[in-house]
């Protein structure tokens, strides 16, 4: 009877899980049960149960859709470039940030540079208006009062990828220098004092120190990244992008939304996603799989 | 050149960068501000860059006269207070007992847990659920669907799992429960990752923008996000069409669309320097995996 003196003595753990778990099954795995709808004719007065089933009907209808082969090529060109882009900043912010002196000033850098990352989409879109616009933008209005012509940043494809990807290096660098901070830190500083003492410059240091001290860390983030590339949020893209770019701008995650939500193609709309959700645990397990044989390190 | 020359060049080259860093993470904002303090005239022939130009507060006593901002400000103040303790609740309720290595079923627990982080049903059945529960156009469809967080949890599990057993062992020998251990001991020692959690589901509810989006229809839920959004971006589609010159609709004046900006960004930036401190060591703990 070992087991029932355990369940007395640990019942309170149990009470407390019990919420939590409630809620995973009803919203987590909820919308999960709801994928059926992918292979189902869903009509919302017959409920998920109710709607016939049509087989692979939508994904045929998926893979003969111009709109979703736009959408897959922007989500994994727009992740692509943010890769070269924005991973690379904060690497170099950290180290730059590592070098300082003064410990206030560093603070100081710190605590600025991390604010982009606190501020919603939604407030970042109206400072691009203001920053970018064509008409009034300030950065327009310099170029304007210097002789040149504006440029269209938001409204012309291409000078829209450019700020699509500036806005994003803005938003997250400075945050994403805390996870390098932190193995910097870990590294030894004996290191550092004996290739002082061999002359080693400072350049030198972060060269042969700093960077293959943080190797690992860089290799893990570098790996989820590649894991996430077919995953995108919705918020940015949706948020910066517009009507008049939206060939580029529209994504797997928007275009789901405009075409299940806003024009009634649930069926379709679900089916996308479901194919997306499912690359994307492929692409997630891959760069665990890779992490751990790399890196010995593992993302799970 | 010598050593100490060489050293103090990569010194001040490296301040530099860093305060232009600084300057470009800023200057967005205090552009911002400067517009928001500026005459129409002024922002109209684009004088206005980092000062306000023929200072006025119109368009910030335009925002505060117009009262649907303030509810929604309001509205959008109590929402996240309420999530963010709901899920901290949740979150505690949680991690407790699964930071607990000999919880029995605990490896089947942590696994109805962690798939949910790999693979999700999507936004459509997301939405028919909080369509079924019928928790569209209520405060609930905002709140419930992302009550945890299991990367927060992750973390706020591993913080547990570093206070010592000892502790405690001997709560438990003077008689205490795990609800009195939890409350009286762990809780106490735990504030710093508290906090930093705090702040982040905080801050994702208030800028939290899809499920509103998704969810509400009815003017008086929409959360600020909402309403700031439909301000700026209807007002975008408008002058993106003007300048192709297909009709004239009535624009937001600059200045009023910055004021919101500032508005709704403050709260966060004034709540953001107090828990500042207790997040660095929370993020750390975080990294080390669990």
């Amino acid at each position: 009877m070992k087991t029932s003196i355990y369940f007395r003595r640990n019942w309170q753990l149990y009470a407390l899980l019990l919420l939590p778990m409630i809620y995973f099954i009803i919203f987590k795995y909820g919308p999960m049960y709801g994928v059926q709808i992918a292979f189902k004719d869903f009509n919302f007065f017959q409920g998920i149960t109710g709607s016939e089933w049509i087989g692979l009907d939508a994904f045929r209808e998926v893979f003969q859709n111009q709109g979703f082969y736009t959408a897959l090529r922007n989500t994994l060109v727009l992740n692509l470039l943010d890769l070269l882009v924005s991973f690379p900043a904060p690497l170099i912010l950290a180290i730059l940030l590592f070098e300082l002196k003064k410990a206030w000033f560093k603070k100081l850098a710190q605590t600025l540079l991390y604010i982009p990352h606190f501020i919603s989409w939604v407030i970042i879109g109206g400072i691009v208006l203001q920053v970018f616009g064509t008409q009034s933008g300030f950065i327009n209005n310099i170029l304007m009062s210097m002789g040149f012509d504006p440029l269209p940043f938001l409204s012309d494809k291409n000078y829209w990828l450019f700020t699509y990807l500036a806005v994003g290096v803005w938003q997250s660098a400075g945050w994403g220098t805390i996870l390098y901070l932190a193995s910097l830190t870990g590294i030894n500083r004996e290191l550092y004092e004996a290739a002082e003492v061999d002359g080693a410059s400072r350049l030198r240091r972060i060269w042969h120190i700093s960077l293959p001290g943080i190797k690992t860390t860089i290799v893990t983030l570098l790996i989820i990244n590649v894991g996430n590339m077919i995953s995108i949020g919705f918020d940015r893209p949706f948020i910066i992008g517009n009507v008049a770019v939206r060939e580029y701008s529209d994504v797997l995650s928007t275009f789901v939304y405009r075409v299940g939500l806003q024009s009634g193609q649930v069926t379709l709309a679900t089916a996308v996603g479901l194919f997306q959700a499912l690359v994307g645990l492929v692409f997630i397990l891959g760069a665990n799989y890779t992490s751990k044989k790399l890196t010995d390190e593992s993302i799970m | 050149m010598s050593e100490n020359t060489a050293n103090r060049i990569f010194n001040t080259v490296n301040v530099i960068l860093i305060i232009i860093t600084m300057v470009l993470c800023l200057a967005p904002f205090i552009h911002i501000i400067a517009i928001s303090l500026s005459s129409n005239r002024a922002i109209g022939s684009g004088e206005v860059s980092f000062f306000p130009k023929e200072l006025s507060f119109e368009a910030y006593s335009k925002v505060f006269a117009d009262g649907s901002m303030i509810r929604s400000l309001i509205y959008t103040v109590w929402l996240t207070v309420l999530s963010t303790v709901l899920s901290m609740a949740m979150t505690i309720a949680a991690a407790y007992p699964l930071a607990k290595s000999n919880l029995k079923g605990r490896k089947w627990f942590m696994l109805v847990i962690v798939v949910t982080m790999f693979f999700s049903g999507g936004i459509i059945p997301e939405y028919i659920l909080i369509k079924n529960l019928h928790l569209l156009d209520s405060t609930w469809g905002l709140i419930l669907p992302g009550l945890i967080s299991p990367f927060y949890m992750i973390i706020l599990i591993t913080f547990f799992r570093g206070i010592p057993e000892s502790l405690e062992e001997a709560a438990g020998i003077d008689g205490s429960s795990h609800f009195g251990t939890l409350m009286r001991i762990i809780l106490p020692l735990s504030l710093p990752v508290m906090a930093t959690l705090s702040l982040f589901y905080a801050v994702g509810r208030w800028n939290g923008f899809q499920d509103a989006l998704m969810y509400i229809t009815k003017p008086e839920l929409y959360p600020l996000q909402l309403k700031l959004y439909q301000m700026i971006q209807q007002n975008q589609i408008t002058e993106l069409m003007q300048n192709e010159g297909i009709g004239a609709v009535q624009v937001l004046p600059e200045s009023l669309k910055a004021a919101s900006v500032i508005f709704s960004t403050l709260p966060i930036l004034l709540v953001y320097p107090w828990l500042q401190r207790y997040f660095i060591s929370g993020v750390m703990v975080g990294a080390v995996k669990g």
